[in-house]
């Protein structure tokens, strides 16, 4: 086995997933087989290979920092649950 | 023939000579979505008011004397590009209500052309999945066999040009989303290089691998296509800086002293339907019969590109969704306090295949797996872009099959994961190298179903694969079998 229930569960933690316990049996299987197929990547041989982080050979792309058109808070906030004077609002950050 | 069975080409000449406006030929389009929409279910919103009207303003350009290769022409776009004021869902419950305040840079320019929107297409959630069951909201059916799925993650574009309800669709190809949907419907589905096309409005899934590309009913529509939609992009840093060239100029007859490569594990790959590989082998006597060399090429870590593309893709995609908390745009759920929100806002607003490649993704990429998985998935994908160049050296072209497989029944592979992910073998490596592809029809299997055949180009060579398709075209006519509704 690749990874364990709990793995699972820490790692959907991480994620900001929660895992009802219905779900939790099929997830965890079918991620350990997922996991165990791409461990397979492991007999390839990369010594002195270099990563691909993206295919282009580009470098990074600098431009002249003048404004140009934005959406404007009032439309930048329209499409969240709750939102106030242009601000999004969310619910308290700390229990109690 | 009706209206809405025509090519863009064919509609093209037709509006322009003023034999048809383009109110009617949207009308027809419409009347053919009224027909056949409740048997495929392709769109997950339709348009018609604002198609309608677009269709006028396109007609009055039109008769001013003004051309432009989509004016006037109806086109669907996949549910996960941006258009300002019709909602873009993603086919998830996370996003079912949001409406974007701007259009995608492809959509700018969709409507900068004069073409009509008549609305947006079904996917799998995110696109991920490779048959759109794993849409939240319905399941897309193959019109040519309709207890089928239709592929994925691009179903809804693919079948919306197969069952002529547009002439045109843009979906987006993140590991095969465009190429094998085409394959399963018939219809010709075209995977430009990374960076050709601007991402800029695209919702991210994995973005070092996301592209925007055309379907259409012919690779001549395919060219008129990326006309529009391939230019160079700041709003998109990894947009391709060179000026693209005029696709249409690639259609030209004649494929003498072309290199056509067959790849060697592609052909000796497990698992292929014997009809699918009689149809690819069907198709490279049709280019040798045009004057093609047929020679083989070796892609030697062909056994790697699927594992590399499961540990790449749902990396980038758990990073990607980690947007999506109930804060700023779709869904929320009621809580008490944020992190409370976060949770019950993700948990009851992600499918089961996205919470699976998210928490594939984020085991990935966490503390002390992180070398082993995707650090090492991106030094093999070097190898898989290195595998490519080699080939390129003795082919101009790449001919393979598109899927191993003829489309299977819906329902048939909802528990097995991992057995949908290994139908992506022919698909994943254009993506992870950078390459472009395309699917065109080639023949049928089991029965009337189609198959595609894959042609792949070295990065923004589109054009080679252009003329290959088009000269494939202008020989057969699997491209103009229908399926019947």
């Amino acid at each position: 086995m690749t990874i364990s229930k709990d793995e699972v569960l820490y790692v959907a933690h991480l994620a900001r997933l929660e895992i009802h316990d219905e779900e939790m049996d099929k997830l965890a299987s079918q991620t350990d087989d997922i996991l165990s197929y791409v461990a397979e990547l492991k007999k390839a041989d990369t010594e002195n290979v270099d990563p691909t982080a993206q295919s282009l050979s580009l470098v990074n792309r600098l431009r002249e920092d003048e404004p140009g058109e934005t959406l404007g808070s009032e439309n930048a906030v329209k499409n969240s649950a709750d939102h106030y004077d242009g601000m999004f609002v969310v619910p308290k950050v700390v229990k109690g | 023939m009706e209206l809405f069975e025509l090519s863009i080409a064919e509609a093209r000449e037709k509006l322009d000579k003023k034999e048809i406006s383009s109110f009617e030929l949207t009308q027809s389009v419409f009347s053919r979505i009224d027909d056949v929409e409740k048997k495929l279910d392709a769109y997950i919103t339709i348009c018609r008011e604002d198609a309608l009207q677009a269709a006028q303003e396109a007609d009055k350009r039109i008769a001013s004397g003004e051309t432009t290769p989509l004016l006037g022409i109806p086109v669907s776009v996949k549910d996960l590009i941006c258009t300002k004021g019709v909602k873009t869902t993603c086919a998830s419950k996370i996003l079912k209500d949001f409406v974007p305040p701007y259009d995608a840079s492809v959509v700018e320019a969709l409507k900068k052309d004069g073409a009509v929107i008549t609305g947006k297409v079904n996917m799998d959630e995110f696109a991920m999945g490779s048959s759109t069951e794993n849409s939240a909201f319905k399941i897309t059916r193959n019109p040519w066999d309709t207890s089928r799925i239709p592929g994925g993650s691009s179903g809804g574009s693919a079948v919306s040009v197969a069952a002529d309800m547009c002439l045109l669709s843009l979906g987006s190809d993140t590991g095969g989303s465009i190429r094998q949907p085409a394959s399963h419907c018939g219809v010709t589905g075209f995977k430009p290089s990374y960076g050709r096309v601007s991402r800029y409005g695209l919702v991210a899934f994995a973005s070092s691998l996301d592209q925007i590309g055309p379907f259409t009913k012919t690779v001549e529509d395919a060219a008129i296509a990326m006309n529009t939609i391939a230019f160079h992009d700041p709003k998109d840093s990894t947009s391709y800086p060179d000026a693209s060239p005029d696709y249409t100029s690639y259609l030209e007859k004649g494929m003498k002293g072309v290199k056509v490569g067959v790849i060697k594990e592609y052909i000796e790959a497990e698992g292929i339907d014997p009809e699918v590989s009689a149809a690819v082998k069907n198709s490279l006597e049709v280019y040798k019969s045009l004057g093609a060399e047929i020679v083989e090429v070796s892609l030697p870590h062909t056994k790697y590109a699927v594992p590399a593309y499961y540990v790449i893709a749902p990396s980038e995609a758990s990073s990607n969704l980690a947007r999506y908390d109930g804060v700023r745009f779709g869904f929320r759920a009621e809580s008490e306090d944020l992190l409370e929100m976060y949770q019950e806002t993700r948990s009851s607003g992600f499918g089961a295949e996205v919470k699976r490649r998210i928490i594939i993704g984020t085991y990935a990429l966490s503390a002390g797996y992180y070398d082993a998985y995707y650090g090492q998935a991106q030094k093999v994908r070097t190898l898989i872009a290195e595998d490519f160049k080699k080939a390129f050296e003795k082919a101009d072209i790449l001919l393979s099959p598109v899927t191993p497989e003829p489309p299977f029944k819906i329902g048939e592979k909802n528990d097995d994961p991992l057995t949908m992910y290994l139908s992506d073998i022919f698909t994943i490596s254009a993506n992870l190298a950078g390459i472009p592809g395309i699917s065109i029809p080639c023949g049928t299997a089991g029965g009337n179903l189609p198959v595609g055949l894959q042609l792949m180009a070295p990065a923004f060579e589109e054009g080679k694969i252009l003329k290959a398709g088009y000269n494939f075209q202008c020989e057969t006519a699997f491209h103009k079998n229908k399926p019947v509704l």
